[in-house]
């Protein structure tokens, strides 16, 4: 019975899709430049998608968990781009060349061996195109990205920002990020500290995962460069609760700041437990700590906490951000925004839609044939995309935000569910790659 | 070696067996406490004369005392919990850590909503004690399933079964928490009474961790006078001795296998609440790490007696905050507190090799 329902839903899906195609044909003038590709001999081959099947597409993001927070909220931000592909946030799904978008959603655990479990997951789908992910940079680095890289599936990322990712020495050739490079937000956050707050000397604090270690030297980097002191480098262990001992130890060097870059619970701890062992040092921390659970764990010892991140307010340019995509997010999610890389999620499924729509082979039977090297070299080949987050152009170590602005917030005034105050941040500046190098 | 073989066929039998005579076992104790001792001596040392500026200070050692000890504390009351099960069935009851969680968990409800509704802070006492009596409840209630459930039809069988089944049961438990609350942090409110500190000299204690101590040691004296003193402990102390016997005596084994698993529980309850206002939040699996730290205390002191449990709390609370820094510091260790854990099993097994027991343990007899 559900078979058949299935089965008569799939052909009704068919005939519009058939409708559709004809229509973009007439429209199309030029044919496909994918159009000279053998599937049969090329490297990685083509996914085939038949004709009113939807095209597979994964995301990899941190969906459970203590960093759920994170990984949720660009999920919804991947989904919104397939309900805005018809240009409109109507609960109406768009589609790809006629054909609907499927999606796979797998967990990245915020780590190496979830990124592993979760890239095995996706590598089993051998029509899967393209993956949304990872949310945390330990779950790609050496991990996801080689699995899935092997396979000729691209993976883009919203929101991992380690510099290592995309260093030419360990750069996977499927990987792209949309999310900022650290070399930029750790540039921004030491001239913030020393010529904003006019703290001369830091310590820094962070667990050894690619992220925040790549965080905090970078910090500690253009802190040094610009005249300040480190007067301590702190690793603690991810998940442990206790960092009294670490703070005490951090003490003695009587630094100005602590720069604690991580995610939650950790950050709001550290910033609740610093409010009594460094009383006098302003904390700042990352973009992984700026979401909602800080706020709630870190109680009344938030205020005062800064925390680097996409300026979301750059965004709001154009009101795209403010009076369409979120009034949907809201409406589709229920609440607001848990974390600030949901509008690199949602350019990271279009950055993949446009690739596709750029290489993909429509066949007569109105199937296509999507070959995975074109549509690498098409992703890595975006140049000047009007993303929401900005212009897209991927460099070919796979960072793609071009020129990047980060703001500092300072806590509770965040851009998040449960912050107070209009969100903006204090201070913002614009940085791109080539002015951090 | 090989010299000795070379020459053992010229020389005599006697020789050989003189050889084999030495006493090993204490020649290798010996020779290991002699290392240990050096290397923390050299440790301690180089740490205490760092450079100024890299050195800690005074008041920084005494912090570390004081975090030490009161975490100490907390992993006592905790690992009474397992001690006087142990002592009673000779089981551990792995599932102890979650009977913790609950306890804070479970009061975090009433905190919150205390919190946002000022009460925590218009009448602290009262609502302190609320919390306490919450956790308390709602950890001798687990404690107490736990018992009914899962260990009760399983005490005729061999000892390893009723481990698994606490394992089981312990993952049981977290799930049903992570089921029942999500998998997020919560911030745990802390009353203002509690907020800030006292400075006696120069050492800083966190009002939070003075009353961690007060609270720990009066519940640890109130639970040596009731098994020294009442009758109720001199029932445990005879079932811990010989179930049968005891049995034969007229004491209800069941009701005071029970009670036992109902203090074990009201210990954890108020060790919860201490530990998430010290923390500042709970979740599902906030359980498992004091459970194993107060565990290894448990061993660390003598698994089965209550002093030794609270001796091995403490004692381990300490080596956790100071050990490290004190001795790995030393030796240009980068960011020791890291190894804190790593330290804390390094040290217990050291002490296993020289007392097997544990510090206050007896293989003769255990006490409850």
């Amino acid at each position: 019975m559900v078979a058949g329902l299935l089965a008569l839903s799939l052909v009704g899906a068919a005939c519009a899709n058939d409708e559709d195609t004809s229509a973009s044909d007439t429209g199309a003038t030029e044919p496909a430049p994918g159009g000279e590709v053998d599937c049969a001999t090329v490297e990685f081959g083509c996914v085939e998608v038949a004709s009113g099947e939807p095209i597979q597409v994964g995301t990899l993001l941190s969906i459970t968990g203590d960093t759920a927070s994170l990984g949720l909220d660009s999920q919804a931000g991947a989904e919104l781009a397939v309900d805005y592909l018809d240009g409109a946030f109507d609960g109406t799904m768009g589609q790809v060349l006629g054909h609907d978008i499927e999606w796979q959603h797998e967990d990245d655990g915020c780590s190496a061996e979830g990124g592993q479990a979760g890239g095995t997951a996706l590598s089993t789908n051998e029509s899967l195109v393209a993956v949304v992910g990872t949310s945390c940079s330990s779950s790609a680095l050496g991990v996801a990205d080689k699995i899935l890289g092997d396979l000729g599936i691209p993976l883009i990322s919203p929101s991992n920002t380690a510099p290592t990712l995309t260093d030419p020495t360990a750069h996977n050739p499927f990987y792209l990020r949309i999310a900022h490079n650290d070399r930029i937000q750790g540039a921004i956050v030491a001239e913030f500290v020393y010529n904003e707050l006019g703290l001369m000397s830091a310590a820094t604090i962070q667990d050894e995962s690619p992220y925040t270690a790549g965080l905090a030297a970078a910090f500690k980097e253009n802190f040094e460069t610009l005249g300040g002191t480190i007067t301590g480098q702190e690793q603690i262990n991810s998940g442990d609760k206790d960092f009294k001992a670490t703070l005490n130890s951090l003490a003695p060097g009587n630094p100005e700041a602590v720069y604690a870059p991580d995610f939650n619970p950790a950050c709001a701890l550290i910033a609740k437990q610093a409010a009594d062992i460094l009383p006098d040092a302003t904390l700042l921390g990352s973009d992984g700590c700026l979401a909602t659970d800080f706020l709630d764990i870190a109680g009344s010892a938030a205020g005062g906490f800064w925390a680097s991140s996409p300026d979301v307010t750059a965004f709001q340019e154009g009101e795209f951000y403010t009076d369409e995509f979120l009034p949907a997010y809201k409406e589709a999610v229920g609440t607001e925004p848990t974390s600030v890389f949901h509008l690199h999620a949602f350019d990271s499924a279009n950055v993949i839609f446009n690739a596709i729509e750029q290489v993909a082979i429509e066949n007569e039977d109105g199937s296509l044939s999507i070959p995975r090297m074109a549509l690498k070299d098409a992703l890595f080949a975006t140049e000047g995309f009007a993303g929401a987050t900005g212009t897209i152009t991927c460099l070919d170590t796979g960072d793609c935000a071009s020129a990047v602005t980060i703001g500092l917030y300072e806590a509770p005034n965040w851009p998040v569910e449960g912050g107070e105050g209009d969100g903006a941040p204090t201070y913002s500046a614009t940085k791109s790659l080539a002015d951090v190098a | 070696m090989a010299d000795q073989q070379g020459a053992g066929v010229a020389i005599s039998d006697m020789r050989m067996s003189r050889f084999e005579r030495l006493p090993w076992r204490r020649i290798i104790l010996t020779v290991l406490s002699i290392a240990i001792t050096i290397f923390v001596v050299v440790g301690a040392y180089r740490t205490l004369s760092l450079p100024e500026g890299q050195r800690y200070t005074p008041e920084l050692w005494a912090n570390f005392v004081v975090e030490g000890i009161s975490q100490g504390a907390l992993y006592a009351l905790i690992a009474l919990g397992y001690s006087l099960v142990y002592g009673i069935l000779k089981m551990i009851n792995f599932a102890h850590g979650e009977v913790f969680m609950f306890g804070a968990f479970g009061s975090f409800f009433f905190a919150d909503a205390f919190s946002r509704s000022g009460f925590l802070d218009d009448s602290p006492y009262l609502a302190i004690a609320i919390l306490f009596l919450v956790a308390m409840t709602i950890s001798i209630t687990i404690a107490f399933l736990l018992e009914r459930i899962a260990y009760r039809p399983l005490r005729s069988a061999p000892r390893l079964v009723p481990l698994i089944t606490a394992i089981g049961a312990s993952l049981f438990l977290q799930n049903t928490a992570r089921g029942f609350w999500g998998q997020n942090s919560r911030g745990y409110p802390l009353p203002s009474v509690l907020d800030g500190e006292w400075t006696i000299g120069f050492v800083t204690i966190l009002k939070i961790q003075a009353l961690i101590l007060v609270v720990s040691v009066v519940l640890m004296i109130g639970l040596q006078l009731l098994v020294s003193r009442t009758r109720t402990g001199r029932s445990m102390r005879a079932v811990a001795e010989d179930r049968e016997i005891a049995s034969l005596m007229g004491i209800g084994v069941d009701r005071v296998i029970v009670t036992t698993f109902v203090i074990g529980g009201a210990l954890a309850g108020i060790a919860g609440v201490l530990f998430a206002m010290l923390f500042g939040s709970v979740d599902f699996f906030m359980g498992f790490k004091p459970g194993i730290a107060a565990f290894t205390a448990a061993v660390l002191g003598g698994i089965g007696s209550i002093s030794g449990a609270a001796l091995g709390g403490l004692l381990l609370g300490v080596l956790r905050s100071v050990g490290p820094a004190l001795i790995l510091t030393g030796y240009g260790v980068p960011s020791p507190f890291q190894l804190r854990d790593a330290f804390v099993f390094v040290v217990l097994v050291f002490v296993l090799i020289f007392r097997p027991n544990g510090l206050l343990g007896s293989s003769a007899q255990e006490k409850v």
